[in-house]
């Protein structure tokens, strides 16, 4: 099968998946006893029983589950999410708001993963056994081990509340792209990019360790190759692939991290939103950052996997 | 090499040198004098390695401290009797001793301190494995077992069962389990069996891809073909020969999920959306102290009720991972290749 053909294949293939993403997402929250309908109700004990079908029905809350999943889908596809019943604000305009924040955070510990973990796994595969690589071997361990929510609240502890470098929240939030807010990005950024630069660490240093056993490396060496270009060209190449294998699942991690790490640092991104949509119970909103969190997880899925695909010729489409 | 004829004369051959270098696999020649089973052969393994057994010594005492903490009683009879914890998790010590008070540094009477609300920290924080060690525990066990029989049956069967059973799979994988348990426990409240509930709904699917994956490879071995040839039902198959040859990867799984169980039922209660407010389980205990320490010092930081409690998570979910660890090494789970065995 030709790359292409993998390609395509791979695309068709998640159309079934998205699917069964928008079931799970509306089936979930339409088992919630009470809806937001309800609850407007209850705050409000005037409000009569014809009255209270008439708000369902506008909200679209009235008939059976099926059509009501049609209703949503067809609104969704169109790119209406509906509006958050006690603001009346739109769904869309308040993802949209929340996005940038939880995409410069998710960046952040990205970047922080990659130019800590490389470095290091490659150092570590170098000299393995050695006392350095012990001590990283453990600091890895300790990276996956570690809660995200108590690494932010330590960091907190140290970096604000001891040594005063920074605000324990940011005193008035500056806009996003202010270059003092990069200053405000470091704790939560570290925080959410703790987890990934562990698991690359030891991704890094087991698949190094492993290429290095390999014929060809053997090979550069006995054609009088420095080590160092051994090292850096051949054998970094070869293990960056078992790096991207990793990324789409990291990338999971950093999405679920990002509504802990969010709601410890105050940070207003989608995570935080998505905090205060399920103690507020307002459905559309839930339903909208859910639905939303698929579908980037299986896109960063696919890409992941057309990537290893371009990256590793030796792979067998199939 | 037959350097004997004199045809190839090899020079600089060091026959020392090369006895000395370490052998590439972990063969060894006691190995060679009789089979010994895989597990045999990997719980030697296991027990050599320490940090693996530093990890299960770590959660043995955790989980026992916590077993021992305060008596409990089964429907009002008196199963365990020991009370390790020097107060009740709940007691508010103040009303009995007024001079005790609220946030108390540690001290000998009270070496955690004492949190917001002036309970014994140290109390709490024995107590307070109960909640997420168990958990952890409980949801593994339900979830490895539904999930390996899920992937065994997706796997062994092929075809369009394989297909409809694998999509699935490949939606629950598109949610973090996080926030698949978040929505749950929006819906349902918070709550022990809840938050169980929580973790098992979606968790299996991990275990049921990676079974498939290994139950692909197993089926074509000789010996299920010879367990169908002699007339052995489909289940049997599945449970007597394909399940327990794709246990070391569940194994090496199932030990590294407990963590991953217990840091997420912590989240949960960390976000205020796990047990009830003012349990005396880990990630609720730091939910407590949060607003605290955002709010900035007024006067001495109370330190010890954010540090002690997450360092239990820390130390209990680190150990899982160094047993973890242990039991890939042990049981080559990932057999790669020579010279990756029993190292690492």
């Amino acid at each position: 099968m030709s790359l292409r053909r993998f390609i395509l294949n791979r695309v068709l293939s998640i159309i079934p998946i998205l699917f069964g993403v928008s079931v799970i997402t509306f089936g979930l929250v339409h088992l919630t006893p009470g809806d937001p309908i309800s609850q407007m109700v209850a705050l409000n004990p005037e409000v009569t029983a014809s009255q209270e079908a008439q708000l369902r029905a506008r909200y679209g809350l009235d008939g059976p589950v099926w059509q009501q999943y049609l209703t949503w889908m067809g609104n969704v596809l169109t790119g209406d999410f509906g509006t958050v019943i006690r603001t009346n604000r739109e769904v869309s305009a308040i993802v949209l708001a929340r996005l940038p924040e939880t995409i410069a955070l998710g960046l952040f510990g990205w970047a922080f993963a990659l130019l800590i973990a490389i470095p290091t796994g490659i150092y570590a595969a170098v000299n393995k056994d050695a006392f350095g690589d012990t001590v990283s071997r453990f600091i890895a361990l300790s990276g996956i081990s570690i809660p995200n929510f108590w690494l932010g609240l330590m960091l907190i502890l140290v970096g604000a509340l001891w040594l005063g470098w920074w605000p324990v929240l940011a005193p008035s939030r500056l806009p996003l792209y202010h270059p003092q807010m990069l200053w405000y990005l470091i704790l939560p950024g570290l925080t959410i990019g703790t987890a990934a630069a562990a698991s690359i660490m030891r991704v890094m240093r087991t698949s190094m360790t492993e290429e290095m056993n390999k014929e060809y490396v053997t090979a550069a060496r006995a054609k009088g190759l420095p080590e160092r270009q051994v090292v850096l060209k051949h054998v970094l190449r070869n293990s960056l692939i078992s790096v991207v294998t990793l990324a789409a699942t990291l990338t999971a991690g950093i999405v679920a991290g990002s509504v802990v790490v969010e709601t410890v640092f105050n940070w207003p991104g989608l995570g935080r939103e998505f905090i205060q949509a399920i103690t507020a119970r307002e459905v559309n909103l839930i339903m909208a950052i859910t639905l939303f969190t698929g579908v980037f997880i299986i896109l960063a899925n696919l890409l992941a996997d057309i990537l290893y695909a371009v990256l590793d010729p030796r792979i067998r489409y199939d | 090499m037959s350097t004997e004829r004199g045809r190839i004369r090899i020079t600089g051959f060091e026959a020392e040198r090369v006895e000395e270098r370490d052998s590439l696999s972990d063969w060894e020649a006691e190995s060679g004098t009789g089979t010994e089973s895989r597990w045999r052969r990997g719980l030697r393994r296991f027990k050599r390695n320490r940090s693996a057994m530093l990890g299960i010594a770590i959660v043995v005492v955790m989980s026992l401290l916590a077993i021992l903490s305060r008596p409990i009683t089964v429907g009002g009879v008196l199963v365990q009797p020991i009370s390790l914890a020097p107060h009740a998790p709940t007691d508010i010590l103040y009303l009995q001793n007024p001079s005790v008070g609220v946030y108390d540094p540690p001290s000998l009477a009270y070496p955690m301190g004492t949190d917001g609300s002036g309970r014994d920290l140290f109390s709490r924080l024995l107590y307070g494995g109960r909640f997420s060690i168990s958990i952890g525990f409980i949801v593994v066990a339900l979830t490895a077992s539904f999930g390996a029989v899920y992937g065994a049956v997706s796997g062994y069967y092929g075809g369009w069962v394989d297909e409809v059973m694998m999509r699935i799979v490949d939606t629950i994988f598109a949610f973090p389990s996080l926030i698949l348990a978040l929505i749950i426990v929006a819906i349902l409240g918070g709550g022990y069996w809840q938050l169980v509930l929580a973790f098992t709904l979606f968790g299996w699917a991990g275990y049921g891809r990676l079974v498939r994956g290994e139950v692909l490879s197993i089926k074509e071995n000789e010996y299920v073909l010879a367990a169908k040839a002699l007339g052995a039902k489909d289940r049997s198959v599945i449970f007597r020969h394909v399940i327990p040859n794709a246990m070391p990867p569940l194994l090496v799984l199932a030990s590294l999920n407990i963590g991953t169980v217990v840091i997420g039922v912590a989240a949960l209660g960390f976000l205020g959306l796990g047990m009830p407010p003012g349990t005396a389980e880990w990630g609720t205990m730091l939910d407590a102290t949060r607003q605290t320490l955002i709010q900035g010092p007024g006067g001495a930081i109370p330190w010890w009720a954010t540090v002690y409690p997450g360092l239990a998570i820390f130390l209990f979910v680190m150990s899982m991972n160094m047993i973890g660890d242990g039991i890939n090494d042990a049981l080559d789970a990932q057999e790669t290749g020579v010279g990756r065995g029993g190292e690492e």
